[in-house]
């Protein structure tokens, strides 16, 4: 009979959660940042051009993205959204071919920037770098989901920046009428780039803007990953049960300037920026789980390794993928073979 | 072979596509009980259900954005703008989204939507319920721009927009829906998109045209042609993809051109066919390519006789023919 460790407490007990649940969701956020750090050291040695980051928002983006079922539910992500999609079934390759804009890279072929993902094989929704347009697409997928009966979920994802733009209200507007299986997911790290909260917002919370909808609005922190999870998967719940949509603000931090072409020191101050680090999903998260007796000495030693293995074997084959061949520069403006009767006459290709 | 209105094809093929592929829904402002502020949808409420013909609120971006996701998911959505005029909320979700999703998921994404549009003026519908927009659609790759000018083809290419899987965006010249018959016939035909057609054969110029425009070079041909003046036209009937191989084949045998729009006169569609001509049959043109198109002013103005000054007519089109045949 195997000898258990003495446990002071089972985190993952009242939601649901096995230990190996909660070492998966720890492997991932971690696996996210070790990705994300990755990147502006490439960036900073000038093998990448970009970089879009989500350090700070892993947490919570893990811990919703995990009561969604894979390769069933949608997501319509946003350019912060590597742990999200990470989570959804991305691969560490995957985002990698995607900041060296090789031909391999699932999103895009290397057509678009670094950050915007998307993956067909796991039902992740091309990013565009319009903000808030996607908030639309994932209610027009669950609007058909609801007409198809698949009980399928659509979830979607942006700062709070972006949850002023008008297609927010638009879709939330619809997706509560229609009660659609919608979950709106508001990643709010305090910032539009340079722009702080208090000048985007009239209100303390995004989620207060709910009610304007008859829905549900639910604030939970960021850093705290099981609440996340929590308010996810009641959420979800609720959307598949055919009772709506529901917005779930989480107050995240972001650790790095808006993007790699932004010096976030001319608009936070150091003092700022050294608090911010206390609201930081991965250490607590880590600690938490260290406490309980889940993530042992032996088993955190085994993650570093297998996500520095993972990160490295990422790097190196993103850096040895091919560009694009501009050949193909011409190629999916429209689809190549036609359905039906609607075909394009082959002389009009070029027009 | 029956002889049905513009309209009554429109509303038809609607009918016989959510009929024969339950993955088509319509959905927009008053397409429901009401049936369309024109009844282009009239029945399609009754008969498919509330599921499949929706209601919308007032909001553009919506109508367009959501048809990009169930489009995503799966459905084919036929949706409706109730004026061409009130595209412009949707304008990003159009061009920034639907238009450029293959291309920038790499063929991982494609949108099979059609936006149905109501469009142009001479209608008493002043500024905000005439405009012509497709020239802000056509210039962008990965967007289709149907107009068809007949009930036959207005069948034809909607069933064939509604089943391309790419996002079509479908005007209807609205003064057309009930002054315009023709005959359709009973079965399933299609009208390719991406095909023009030669709709009044003839020798010394070709007029090029698209919608309403179409049958008004067709009543101005006739009219030059008492004057002994032989006038081919050539009804596009998609402007994007454009069929280049009969507008080129139609200019290098008449050695003229002359081109017909309503829109405003400056950056209109007429200019990128200007310059296709320009480029591409240069060597075959007896005369300057010109064109016949709506004044550079903001809108169509209501009172009628400011209407009538804006409008593009036949004899506008007359006089615009006789001036190049007599280069």
């Amino acid at each position: 009979m195997a000898v258990t460790k003495r446990r002071e407490s089972h985190p993952g007990e009242p939601y649901g959660l096995s230990d190996v649940d909660l070492i998966e969701m720890y492997r991932l956020v971690a696996l996210a940042r070790a990705v994300d750090e990755r990147m502006w050291i490439l960036n900073r040695a000038g093998r990448i051009p970009f970089v879009i980051s989500g350090q700070g928002h892993e947490g919570a983006q893990v811990g919703i993205a995990w009561p969604l079922r894979r390769g069933h539910d949608w997501i319509a992500p946003f350019y912060r959204s590597i742990a999200t999609c990470l989570t959804f079934g991305m691969s560490p390759r995957d985002i990698m071919t995607a900041q060296y804009a090789t031909a391999a890279d699932p999103s895009s072929g290397g057509r678009q920037m670094p950050g915007h993902y998307g993956s067909p094989a796991h039902n992740i929704v091309s990013v565009s770098s319009p903000v808030a347009t996607q908030l639309l697409h994932a209610v027009g997928i669950a609007l058909a989901a609801k007409i198809r009966r698949t009980g399928q979920v659509a979830l979607t994802t942006m700062g709070e920046g972006s949850s002023n733009q008008g297609d927010v209200h638009e879709g939330l507007n619809f997706a509560a009428i229609h009660k659609l299986p919608f979950v709106f997911v508001v990643e709010n790290n305090g910032y539009a780039i340079s722009v702080p909260a208090a000048m985007q917002l009239s209100v303390a919370d995004v989620a207060d803007r709910a009610a304007g909808y008859g829905i549900p609005g639910v604030v939970v922190d960021g850093a705290d990953v099981l609440a996340c999870y929590a308010a996810s998967r009641d959420a979800v719940a609720r959307a598949r049960a055919g009772d709506g949509p529901t917005l779930i603000e989480a107050k995240v931090t972001r650790l790095t300037a808006h993007s790699s072409d932004d010096q976030q020191t001319k608009y936070r101050s150091a003092e700022e920026l050294v608090a911010e680090r206390g609201h930081d999903a991965l250490p607590r998260f880590r600690e938490e789980l260290r406490e309980a007796g889940v993530l042992t000495d032996e088993t955190e030693a085994r993650l570093a390794a297998e996500i520095k293995a993972a990160v490295d074997d990422a790097t190196e084959y993103a850096e040895t993928q091919p560009d694009p061949d501009p050949a193909t520069a011409t190629r999916y403006v429209y689809a190549e073979t036609s359905e039906g009767s609607g075909a394009s006459a082959p002389s009009e290709a070029s027009r | 072979m029956a002889s049905k209105t513009f309209i009554d094809a429109i509303r038809e093929t609607l009918a016989d596509e959510m009929r024969r592929d339950p993955s088509v829904i319509v959905l927009g402002e008053d397409v429901g009980k009401k049936g369309g502020v024109f009844l282009a949808t009239d029945g399609l409420w009754a008969e498919f259900g509330e599921d499949r013909v929706i209601d919308t609120p007032l909001t553009e971006s919506m109508i367009v954005g959501t048809s990009i996701g169930a489009a995503v998911n799966g459905l084919r959505p036929v949706c409706e703008i109730q004026f061409a005029d009130f595209i412009f909320p949707a304008f990003n979700q159009i061009v920034s989204e639907a238009a450029r999703m293959r291309y920038r998921s790499n063929n991982g994404y494609g949108v099979p939507m059609t936006i149905r549009a109501p469009y142009g003026g001479g209608v008493h519908g002043a500024l905000y319920h005439s405009q012509s927009v497709e020239a802000f659609f056509t210039h962008v790759p990965g967007l289709k721009v149907v107009v068809p000018s007949t009930p036959y083809d207005a069948k034809g290419l909607l069933r064939s927009s509604i089943r391309d899987p790419d996002p079509v965006i479908f005007f209807e010249h609205k003064k057309m829906y009930r002054s315009v018959r023709g005959d359709v016939p009973d079965t399933d035909y299609t009208v390719p998109l991406g095909r023009a057609a030669i709709t009044h054969p003839g020798t010394q110029l070709t007029v090029v045209a698209y919608g309403l425009m179409a049958h008004y070079a067709l009543e101005a041909a006739d009219r030059v042609a008492e004057e002994g003046i032989s006038v081919e036209v050539v009804d596009l009937r998609t402007l994007r993809p454009l069929d280049t191989e009969t507008l080129l084949d139609s200019v290098r045998k008449t050695g003229k051109c002359l081109i017909v729009y309503e829109d405003n006169r400056f950056g209109g569609y007429g200019a990128e066919v200007a310059a296709i001509v320009a480029e591409e049959a240069f060597d075959y043109l007896d005369g300057p390519i010109t064109r016949v198109a709506g004044p550079d002013v903001p809108g169509v103005p209501y009172n009628h006789v400011l209407e009538e000054w804006f409008m593009v007519n036949p004899e506008k089109i007359a006089d615009g023919i006789r001036a190049l045949a007599a280069y």
